[in-house]
């Protein structure tokens, strides 16, 4: 027994003295070297979804600001961003390019769930870090079956189902109208909100109305959903139909308890083109800071965050919130590199962003931190409730967690 | 000189079959991959310049056989274990179905009211498949993801290189198909219909059965290759089969010329690698650069790459034999 | 029936956006026998330059007319400079400039502007019409859809310039022998396409907000309205027009539910079509052997 105990001290006391060296050493994948860090990403800068590209102008801007001041423990970090124009066979073709012709460490914040569905198994087979996904969709925290893909956000059905408990709570016996984009993201919205009222459901929601990003106008499905009776309103529509719906709600005098998605909740870009007076009582959450909220004002990493956009990306609109997430992502992956010291390579990349702890990206909420671990594929999961009052959104309630 | 010329086709013809055919063990993965993509476009256009160039009926929803074509495949893999071979003709069979069933109702469109009615088709093909009373076969907005084939036992070739090499085998067969279809009764008769139709309907031809073959050989053509592209592609969504996509095939058939069987392979070869050269040359708007491509293509080869190619062939071929002459 | 009476008005609301972008490819159907896919894009581009202007602090029916002339010597200029050197190239050959010319507005509008969708400000009253359902804009833009719908037809039918367009659409060869100058008619239905285009651009803009992908769907729509009620009318695709958008939105709303509404929209379409082959109010063309 007591020879038992000897080795295992024995192998302990090795395994102290040979870790830090193996630490010192630098140890590099594919795309990484003394100089630089290469990694790539596929965007919709084309296409139906190309609203979206500005996310990538903004995180590849933020990196060139990172290599202003050093880079990343003395590399410069090279982001290799790929047209995919939201086609799922032209996503295929552009990630591998990136990691067969081009030899990216990892992939970062591709867009989009098809997008992200039809190259999940190439990269977990090919075994290279898909990191940060730029979707909500909930499959993509799921260390299990898939070990080399993570998200960032909170899911899409984390959000509705804190919707779907404020309803249950406040107003028990409402009858709900949802109007949702007939695609993956409208649908795992609605799926959890679903599943957030439970066996109430079918008996609460008494009308859904769907839509296609190749509408000119959702004010049908409007007009057909106040005619339902309902007094809930769940929102789940993207920018630009966003500050429809909004607008059409208002003019047609109907006053619901209106639910609108995170995805358009910038002040910006959807509730001034709506109307600001129209706006009033919309309900979101957010997680991290919206520039343009008079809120955050004087809030220093805002005040950063115009900074940096004027400086490093002055053709970007920095009201737009999508900026503001690109900024706050980018924020998160230079934290999580810095974490991987010399051990560059795809292993420890992994291994790094799967056991972040209580990390404080400046830009998200105060309060709400990010946390992985390696049965824990969900960097954020807390989110916060707010309302708009004509002006800014005020944040109300705890802070909630999945 | 005739007989000369056909010697030299053949020549060159096996050439080309010999360089496709080393192309996988020559370059990289990914790019073999490319080309595999190619392929698959090209018997595409193959189907595509049977409906249009040959028969002279205009289709801008092809991406909607495509697509029946690529599920069909898909669901008979991942729902009744078909080994992805087999998915390959039945998908065709599939397509060459619908497709003369939407050719009879369009037998009373011409022109602009055909295009209309094809591309409505197109348009419409996302939203079918994302109907929730199919969703249970399709997968509804997630898709399907598809197993990548391995090569049979006992073939030393990677996964890229079994499928460049299987849909190589599929696109020489398709065209042999077509260029005899081309040369004999049928096609001349697809000619006639296009050109003269009521001559040709004054000569016996039965304008109906014509039409509507054509339109369902072409949705063959196109479902074959739908299929073949949902196995390279390894996944099928709603988002991959937009509007966008029969219209990608538009430009490839008048890029790579009309009534031209090798116009396929040029429009097939433009529509998968000049979006790459365009996103090469111009980050900020790529998708403008390819259009100039397009209009510059437009201008210099209003037949097509191979109308143009046609056309310089003979000029050369007159000038020797004009030289010839001489001497 | 209240519910019906709703979707009716907003349905031709709606429609009236898709009419006014018929009228566009009406005009330029009638004047050069192509339909150009372009012209959404156009009109967009058009819309983009107008609210540069309004952004800049110029008044509103002055930003209009100057980006009505604006477009409509671009337009003259898009045909003598682009279109002319493929006049005679097969009609696919065409489209594919037609298609080139969209991708490029497109991505070069996507390119200055960004896609953030930007606010377009309407000329007329704020306050909702109908009890909401219709906002005074929207009645204003059917108003000025109708008004450019009677200058269209006053213009085709009573003036010898409209008379020489049609010539020249239908038959180039013997306009020419009848002296007119068929290159310049040709740029001018150019021109007076795209400076439709902008109106239709103007109107549509404070509905559904600016945006570069704001054709796109309303191109389709605008085509099957065009086509359905006859390609060379314009009453007939303004009348296709409003017919679409009330259809679409009753299908939607009463019959088949939103899931598959733009499938049976263009179903009902083809449907027409197929009854009557050359729209709705078209001439049907007998070719004589």
């Amino acid at each position: 027994m007591a020879n038992a105990y000897r080795a295992l001290a024995a192998a302990l006391a090795a395994s102290l003295t040979l870790a830090p060296a193996a630490h010192a050493q630098k140890r590099y994948g594919p795309g990484a070297s003394d100089t630089e860090i290469k990694f790539g990403q596929t965007m919709p800068y084309s296409g139906p979804a190309s609203a979206y590209g500005t996310i990538g102008k903004a995180e590849a801007a933020y990196f060139r600001m990172i290599n202003d001041q050093g880079g990343v423990n003395g590399r410069k970090l090279n982001l290799i961003s790929l047209d995919d124009g939201y086609s799922p066979p032209r996503t295929v073709e552009q990630i591998r390019k990136l990691v067969e012709d081009e030899q990216v460490l990892f992939a970062f914040q591709t867009l989009g769930t098809p997008s992200n569905t039809a190259i999940q198994k190439y990269m977990n087979a090919r075994k290279v870090p898909h990191l940060f996904v730029a979707t909500g969709a909930t499959k993509w925290g799921d260390p299990q079956h898939n070990p080399w893909t993570m998200g960032w956000q909170p899911t899409y059905q984390h959000e509705s189902q804190i919707y779907a408990k404020y309803v249950l709570k406040n107003r028990p016996n409402a009858k709900i109208a949802v109007l949702y984009q007939n695609d993956d993201y409208g649908k795992d919205y609605l799926k959890g909100f679903k599943d957030g009222l439970g066996s109430q459901a079918s008996k609460l929601i008494v009308a859904e109305a769907s839509y296609e990003v190749t509408d000119p106008t959702v004010d049908s499905q409007i007009v057909a959903l106040k005619a339902s009776g309902a007094g809930v309103l769940f929102n789940i529509t993207t920018p630009k139909f966003a500050a429809q719906a909004i607008r059409k709600v208002h003019d047609i005098g109907w006053r619901p308890l209106h639910f609108l998605n995170n995805v358009s909740s910038s002040v910006a870009s959807v509730l001034q083109p709506a109307g600001l007076d129209k706006s009033v009582g919309l309900i979101s959450v957010a997680y991290f800071k919206d520039p343009t909220d008079p809120a955050w004002k004087d809030d220093k990493a805002v005040q950063d965050y115009f900074a940096f956009m004027k400086k490093y990306y002055p053709e970007g609109n920095a009201a737009d919130g999508l900026n503001a997430y690109g900024y706050a992502v980018a924020q998160t992956l230079v934290q999580a590199l810095k974490q991987c010291g010399d051990d560059l390579t795809r292993e420890n990349i992994m291994r790094q962003a799967a056991s972040i702890k209580d990390l404080d990206v400046p830009m998200l909420l105060p309060g709400i931190r990010i946390n992985t671990s390696p049965t824990d594929f969900y960097p954020i999961e807390q989110v916060q409730l707010m309302r708009f009052d004509g002006k800014t959104w005020v944040l109300f309630g705890d802070i909630v967690s999945r | 000189m005739a007989r000369q010329a056909r010697w030299w086709q053949w020549l060159g013809l096996l050439a080309a079959l010999a360089l496709l055919c080393a192309l996988p063990f020559a370059l990289s993965n990914y790019r073999t991959f490319q080309f595999t993509l190619a392929l698959v476009y090209a018997i595409v256009l193959l189907g595509l310049n049977i409906l249009t160039g040959y028969n002279g009926q205009i289709s801008l929803g092809h991406g909607a056989f495509y697509a029946i074509g690529a599920y069909t495949a898909a669901i008979l893999m991942d729902k009744f274990g078909v080994p992805y071979w087999a998915t390959v003709p039945l998908a065709g069979a599939v397509c060459l179905v619908f497709g003369f069933l939407f050719g009879l109702p369009a037998l009373r469109l011409h022109g602009h009211y055909l295009a209309l009615a094809t591309f409505a088709l197109a348009v419409a093909m996302p939203q079918i498949l994302k109907y929730k009373g199919i969703e249970e076969w399709t997968g509804g907005v997630q898709g399907i993801v598809i197993l990548k084939p391995d090569p049979p036992a006992g073939v030393a070739l990677n996964q890229d290189q079994w499928l460049y090499l299987l849909t190589l085998a599929v696109a020489v067969v398709m065209f042999v198909l077509a260029w005899n279809l081309i040369h004999s009764r049928v096609g001349r008769a697809w000619m006639a219909l296009r050109d003269h139709p009521i001559a040709a309907e004054a000569m016996g031809i039965n304008s109906a059965l014509y039409k509507a073959s054509a339109f369902g050989i072409s949705a063959l053509y196109t479902g074959v290759a739908g299929a073949l592209g949902a196995i390279v592609v390894q996944f099928v969504a709603p988002d991959s089969f937009t509007g966008v996509l029969s219209i990608n095939f538009l430009i490839g058939l008048v890029i790579g010329g009309l009534a031209s069987i090798s116009g396929a392979v040029w429009g097939a070869l433009f529509i998968q690698f000049v979006p790459n050269i365009a996103d090469h040359i111009s980050k900020a708007a790529p998708w403008a650069i390819y259009g100039i491509f397009m209009i510059a293509f437009a201008y210099a080869m209003p037949t097509g790459v191979a109308g143009f190619l046609r056309l310089a062939w003979s000029r050369t071929a007159r000038r020797t034999a004009g030289a010839r002459a001489q001497a | 029936m209240e519910a019906l009476l709703h979707q009716v008005l907003s349905g031709l609301a709606t429609g009236g956006i898709y009419a006014s972008l018929a009228l566009a490819l009406v005009m330029i159907y009638r004047s050069t026998n192509h339909i150009n896919f372009a012209q959404g894009e156009m009109a967009m581009f058009s819309t983009y330059l107008a609210w540069t202007l309004i952004d800049a602090g110029v008044s509103w029916w002055l930003v209009f007319l100057m980006t009505v002339g604006a477009s409509f010597v671009a337009g003259m200029a898009i045909e003598r400079l682009l279109i002319r050197p493929v006049e005679h190239a097969p009609l696919l050959t065409v489209v594919i400039v037609f298609i080139g010319l969209l991708v490029i507005f497109n991505s070069v509008a996507g390119w200055i502007y960004s896609y953030t969708i930007k606010s377009f400000p309407s000329p007329f009253p704020a306050e909702p019409v109908f009890g909401g359902l219709m906002s005074a804009h929207e009645l204003g833009a059917i108003g000025v859809t109708l008004v450019v719908l009677l200058l269209l037809y006053l213009f085709f039918q009573f003036t010898p310039l409209g008379l020489a367009m049609r010539a020249v659409a239908q038959n180039p060869a013997s306009s020419r022998l009848a002296g007119i100058r068929v290159g310049w008619m040709l740029a001018l239905g150019w021109g007076l396409a795209a400076a439709i285009g902008a109106v239709a651009g103007m109107m549509v803009a404070p509905v559904i907000y600016l945006d570069p992908n704001m054709m796109s769907g309303v191109l389709l729509y605008a085509f099957a309205a065009a086509l359905m009620g006859g390609i060379d009318s314009p009453g007939g695709a303004v009348a296709g027009g409003f017919i679409v958008g009330v259809v679409e939105n009753v299908m939607g709303a009463f019959v088949i539910g939103t899931e598959l509404k733009l499938t049976v929209a263009l179903l009902v379409i083809i449907g027409v079509l197929l009854v009557r082959p050359s729209g709705l109010f078209g001439k049907v063309f007998v070719t004589r052997v």
